[in-house]
C-alpha cells in the first residue's frame, strides 16, 4: 500500500474537558474519496477541522495528524498558512455565505492564487477563467466580474469549488458540500467533485450525514457517532454487511412504509385556480413590468385522512402556495375549506377557522418562540380559542397531547433550547394538534432534521393521521419522506404543476421530464 | 377524567420566574463589575434624594413643644401655635421661635437646616460666599444652599428623565411597534409623518413657548415627550418588521391569535433587546436637555433647584469657583454611572457575550 495522503491517528479533540473526538483513526489515499459519515454532533466537521488546525485556540487536539511527508501536530502559524489553499482545499456548506458579498468573484478566486503562487493582473485573469471553465460555468469571462448575489446557489459552490482547487491541492475537503442545494443540482456537483478528483489525482475527505450520497460517491466510508469511529471500510462492504449496530441505524433510518389508506374521497380542502403573483417595483419613468407569477393559478384537493405532497426544488413556490392556502400570504382564487369559503371569510369568522387549519413550519429552531415555556407555547391556541375551559382542564389537555406526540409531561415548563431538533419539531406538531385541526400544512416539517430522527417523525405524523383523520398538505423537496407519507402528489417547478397524481405511479411512471430528473437524482431505495 | 391530585399545575411548576435568556443576560450584568457598582451607587444615590426633605430643610423633621408632638416636615403650622403672632406658617429659623421652641420642648434638624431656596440671611460673607461649616459647599449668588441645591436638583433631573424615559418608550414602542407588524401603507405613512415631525425644530418651540406661558416642569415634559419618542421609533419598527415574518410569529397568526395579542407575546419581547439598551441614553439625553434649558433660562421657572442653573451660575461668578465646581462634579458623576450602567446593559443584551459564554458547538 503507498504511503497516505493524510493519515490521522488517534486523533482526540476536547473543548474544556469535553471529549468531542475520540482516538479517530483514518488515512487518505491519493485519487481516492473517503466519506466521514455521521449525524449533526457526531464530531466529523469538527475532526477535520481540527486536523487542520483550523478550531478555537481553546480546543486541544492530541494524536498524530500527517499530510504526506508534513507532521501537522507540529506546524506554525506560517507553515499552517502556506499549506492551508494551497496543499489543502475546503470546500464549505453554505454557499450563501461563504463568499464575500463585496467582491466580484474573479478576484476572491485571484486572491488565492496571488497569496500562494505570486500570480496578478493577466496572468492570474487567464489562471481564475480556466478554473471556472474547469468547473463548468457558462460564461466564464463575464462571471470573473459578476457579484456573488448574481449567481444561484449551485454556481457559488462551483465557484468556492474553483477556489478550493485554485492551487491544485493534494487534499481537498468537501464538509457537506451540497446540503444546501437542490437534489439535481447536488448529483451535478459530486460529478464534478469526482471528475476533478481523477484529473488532478487528489485525495477528498467527504463529510456528509446522507449516506445516498456516500453510496453513489464515495469510495471508502467512516461512520462516526458520538465522537467515536464505529466502522470504516469500502463503500459496498459496509453498505452490504454493516458491522456495528449504530451503521445499522443509519441504513434503515431511511423513512419507509406506505400511508395509511383513506376511505372518503369527498374532498375537505379545494382549491380552485389559487395563484400568487407579486408586483414588481416600478422605476422612474419605464412602464410597470408584469407581476412576477410565483403560483400560476392551480387547481388541488385533499381529502379527509389524505395526504397530498407538494414536491419541488428551492424556487419552485411550494412554501407561497402553502402561506396562499393558509391565508397568510397573499394570493387569489376560491379556497374552500371545511364548507366555508376561506378566501372570502375575514377578521374573526376566518380567525375561528383557523382551529381547524394549522401548520407546522420547517426550522424547529425558529418556530418556536424563546422566550416562553412549552406550556405556553402548547396551550396559547387553546386558551384563545377556548377561554371557557378551566386551568386544569387546559393543563390535562396539554399534557394529553404532548403525550400524543412522544413527549413526556415533564417538558411542558422548559424553554425551547432545552430540546433538539427532532423534539422541538414535536413541540411544534403538539401545538398544531392541540386544536383538533381537520389539515396540517407540513412545510417541510423533515428537512432540518437527521435522518433516524426524520423516520421518527414521519411515523408520528402517520400515527396521529390514523388516529385523528387529519388530512395533511405535505410540503418537502425529499422524495424518500413523500414517499413515505403521500398517497398523492403535486409537483411544483418554477410556479407551475408539472405532474398531479397517485404517488406511487408519479414516482414509479414519473410523466414529465423533470419529474423523471428527479427521480432519478433522488435516488431511491427499492421498497417493498 | 383521572387528574392525579400530585400533578397539581404544569404551569405553577415553573422553575424561575425569568426566561433562560433573561437569567442569562443578568448573570452577564452581575459579572460586569463597573456596571453593577454603577448601578448600585446611582440607585442609592437616588433613593436618598428621594428622601431630600428629611436631608436639607429649612424645618425640623420631629419636634416636641409643651408636651405635643409636632413633624413640620409634613404639616405647615401656624405661627401662633408657638407663641408668635402671625398667621402665616411658622419659620423654625426665626430666633425668637427657636427660643421658645428649645424652651419649651426640642427639635430634630435634618443635617443640612436648609432647603433649596432657604436664603441664609446670616451670611458672614457677601453671596456666593465660600464653602464653610454651615454650607459645606457655599452658597450662590442668592444666598442658598449649594449642597441643599444639588440634592434637590439631582432629584428633579432623574424623575424627569424617567418620566420622558418612561413616556418616550410607551410611545416610541407603540408608533414602532405599528409601523413594523402592519408595514405597507401604515408603515409608509407613519414614516413620513416621523421624518416630517422629526423635522421641527424643539428648541424653538421651547423658547417660543417660554415667552408665552410660564414653563414649568409639566410644560417642559410635555414638549419634550413630543419629540423624544421618535428616536426609538426606527429601532423598534425595524424589529418588528423583521419578527413579523419569524416562523413562530407566524404559527401564531395561523392559530388566529390578534393582531394585538402576537405583537404583545411575541414580536415585542424581541423588539424589547434592541429597546432596553436604548433606554440609558435617553436617560442621560433628558438630563442633559434639561440641563442646558436651565442654563439658557428657558427651562424650570426661576427658583427651582435646578443644576443647570447651577452652571450658569458658575458661569456668572467665575470669582466663586466651587459652584461651576459643584456643578461639574455633580453633572459628571451623574452621567458617568449613567454611561456605565448603559454600558453594561448594552452587552448583557449583546448576544455575542453569551455565545462566548456557553460551550462551544461540536
Amino acid at each position: 500500500m503507498p504511503e497516505p495522503l493524510l493519515r490521522l491517528d488517534d486523533l482526540t479533540i476536547a473543548f474544556d474537558d469535553v471529549t468531542v473526538v475520540d482516538r479517530l483513526t483514518l488515512t487518505v489515499q491519493r485519487g481516492e474519496t473517503l466519506a466521514l459519515v455521521g449525524e449533526s454532533g457526531s464530531g466529523k466537521s469538527v475532526s477535520a477541522l481540527g486536523a487542520m488546525g483550523l478550531l478555537p485556540s481553546n480546543a486541544r487536539i492530541e494524536g498524530g495528524r500527517r499530510l504526506g511527508d508534513t507532521d501537522l501536530a507540529t506546524l506554525s502559524g506560517r507553515g499552517w498558512r502556506g499549506l492551508r489553499g494551497s496543499r489543502v482545499g475546503f470546500i464549505f456548506q453554505e454557499p450563501m455565505t461563504s463568499l464575500n458579498p463585496l467582491h466580484p468573484i474573479g478576484k476572491q478566486i485571484g486572491e488565492a492564487l496571488r497569496l500562494h503562487r505570486g500570480l496578478t493582473g493577466k496572468a492570474a485573469r487567464r489562471r481564475t477563467r480556466e478554473l471556472l471553465e474547469q468547473v463548468k460555468l457558462p460564461r466564464a469571462e463575464e462571471l470573473l466580474d459578476a457579484w456573488p448575489h448574481q449567481i444561484s446557489g449551485g454556481q457559488r459552490q462551483r465557484v468556492m469549488i474553483a477556489m478550493a482547487i485554485a492551487n491544485e491541492p493534494e487534499l481537498l475537503i468537501a464538509d457537506e458540500p451540497t446540503t444546501a442545494l437542490d437534489v439535481t443540482v447536488q448529483q451535478e456537483i459530486l460529478a464534478l467533485l469526482a471528475e476533478l478528483r481523477d484529473h488532478h489525482g487528489m485525495g477528498m475527505l467527504f463529510i456528509t450525514h446522507d449516506l445516498n450520497l456516500v453510496r453513489r460517491h464515495a469510495d471508502r466510508v467512516c461512520v462516526m457517532h458520538h465522537g467515536h469511529m464505529q466502522e470504516t471500510g469500502a463503500v459496498d462492504e459496509v453498505f452490504a454487511r454493516p458491522q456495528s449496530p449504530h451503521t445499522r441505524l443509519l441504513l434503515d433510518a431511511e423513512p419507509r412504509g406506505r400511508p395509511v389508506p383513506i376511505g372518503s374521497r369527498t374532498p375537505l380542502l379545494e382549491a380552485r385556480g389559487v395563484g400568487v403573483s407579486f408586483q414588481r417595483p416600478k422605476r422612474l419613468f419605464s412602464r410597470r413590468p408584469p407581476p412576477f407569477e410565483a403560483v400560476k393559478p392551480l387547481d388541488l384537493s385533499v381529502a379527509p385522512g389524505e395526504t397530498l405532497g407538494i414536491v419541488g426544488e428551492s424556487g419552485s413556490g411550494k412554501t407561497t402556495l402553502a402561506l396562499a392556502l393558509l391565508r397568510l400570504g397573499q394570493g387569489r382564487g376560491e379556497i374552500d375549506f371545511d364548507g366555508a369559503r376561506l378566501d372570502r371569510l375575514s377578521g374573526n369568522d376566518l380567525r375561528r377557522q383557523r382551529r381547524s387549519l394549522q401548520v407546522v413550519f420547517q426550522d424547529p429552531y425558529g418556530s418556536l418562540s424563546p422566550r416562553l415555556p412549552v406550556f405556553d407555547i402548547v396551550s396559547e391556541g387553546l386558551r384563545f380559542h377556548h377561554p371557557e375551559l378551566s386551568l386544569a382542564e387546559v393543563e390535562r389537555r396539554v399534557r394529553d397531547t404532548l403525550r400524543e406526540v412522544g413527549l413526556p409531561e415533564a417538558c411542558a415548563s422548559r424553554y425551547p433550547h432545552e430540546f433538539s431538533g427532532g423534539q422541538r419539531q414535536r413541540i411544534a406538531v403538539a401545538r398544531a394538534i392541540i386544536l383538533e385541526p381537520r389539515l396540517v400544512v407540513l412545510d417541510e416539517p423533515t428537512s432540518a432534521l437527521d435522518r433516524s430522527v426524520q423516520k421518527q417523525l414521519v411515523e408520528l405524523l402517520r400515527d396521529l393521521q390514523a388516529r385523528r383523520r387529519l388530512s395533511y398538505l405535505f410540503i418537502s423537496h425529499d422524495l424518500a419522506v413523500v414517499r413515505a407519507m403521500a398517497h398523492r402528489i403535486l409537483v411544483l417547478k418554477d410556479g407551475e404543476v408539472m405532474e398531479q397524481g397517485d404517488c406511487r405511479q408519479v414516482l414509479e411512471q414519473p410523466s414529465s421530464d423533470y419529474t423523471r430528473a428527479l427521480v432519478a437524482a433522488a435516488g431511491l431505495a427499492a421498497v417493498d | 377524567m383521572n387528574a392525579p391530585s400530585t400533578e397539581t399545575g404544569i404551569a405553577a411548576r415553573r422553575p424561575s420566574r425569568f426566561s433562560p435568556i433573561t437569567q442569562r443576560r443578568l448573570a452577564v450584568f452581575r459579572d460586569n463589575r463597573r456596571a453593577r457598582l454603577s448601578l448600585w451607587i446611582f440607585a442609592a444615590l437616588f433613593v436618598l434624594s428621594l428622601a431630600a426633605e428629611l436631608i436639607a430643610n429649612d424645618r425640623p423633621i420631629v419636634m416636641q413643644y409643651q408636651g405635643q408632638w409636632y413633624a413640620p416636615v409634613l404639616v405647615d403650622y401656624p405661627d401662633t401655635e408657638f407663641g408668635g403672632f402671625l398667621p402665616s406658617p411658622a419659620d423654625y429659623r426665626d430666633p425668637f421661635t427657636r427660643d421658645e421652641i428649645d424652651a419649651n420642648g426640642w427639635m430634630l434638624w435634618p443635617p443640612i437646616p436648609f432647603s433649596y431656596q432657604t436664603l441664609d440671611r446670616a451670611l458672614d460673607h457677601p453671596a456666593p460666599s465660600p464653602p464653610t461649616a454651615r454650607h459645606w459647599l457655599g452658597t450662590d449668588d442668592q444666598g442658598r444652599d449649594v449642597l441643599s441645591r444639588v440634592i434637590y436638583g439631582f432629584r428633579l433631573s432623574v424623575i424627569f428623565a424617567l418620566v420622558l424615559t418612561a413616556g418616550s418608550l410607551v410611545l416610541g414602542v407603540l408608533a414602532g411597534g405599528i409601523q413594523g407588524y402592519f408595514g405597507g401603507k401604515v408603515d409608509l405613512i407613519g414614516q413620513r409623518f416621523t421624518e416630517i415631525w422629526s423635522g421641527l425644530p424643539m428648541l424653538f418651540l421651547l423658547i417660543i413657548l417660554a415667552s408665552l406661558v410660564e414653563p414649568n416642569l409639566w410644560w417642559l415634559l410635555g414638549i419634550m415627550l413630543l419629540f423624544s419618542w421618535l428616536g426609538l421609533v426606527d429601532v423598534v419598527r425595524a424589529e418588528f418588521l423583521r419578527a413579523r415574518n419569524l416562523e413562530y410569529v407566524r404559527a401564531a397568526r395561523a392559530m388566529g391569535l390578534p393582531s394585538h395579542l402576537i405583537m404583545w407575546r411575541h414580536v415585542l419581547p424581541n423588539a424589547m433587546v434592541a429597546t432596553l439598551t436604548f433606554i440609558p441614553f435617553l436617560f442621560t439625553g433628558a438630563i442633559t436637555t434639561l440641563t442646558a434649558l436651565d442654563f439658557l433660562g428657558f427651562g424650570l421657572p426661576p427658583g427651582s433647584p435646578s443644576l443647570g442653573e447651577l452652571v450658569a451660575q458658575g458661569k456668572n461668578n467665575l470669582q466663586a469657583p466651587w459652584l461651576g465646581i459643584t456643578a461639574f462634579v455633580t453633572l459628571s458623576v451623574m452621567l458617568s454611572l449613567l454611561v456605565f450602567i448603559g454600558e453594561g446593559l448594552r452587552d448583557a443584551f449583546d448576544p455575542r457575550h453569551i455565545q462566548h459564554a456557553a460551550t462551544p458547538r461540536t
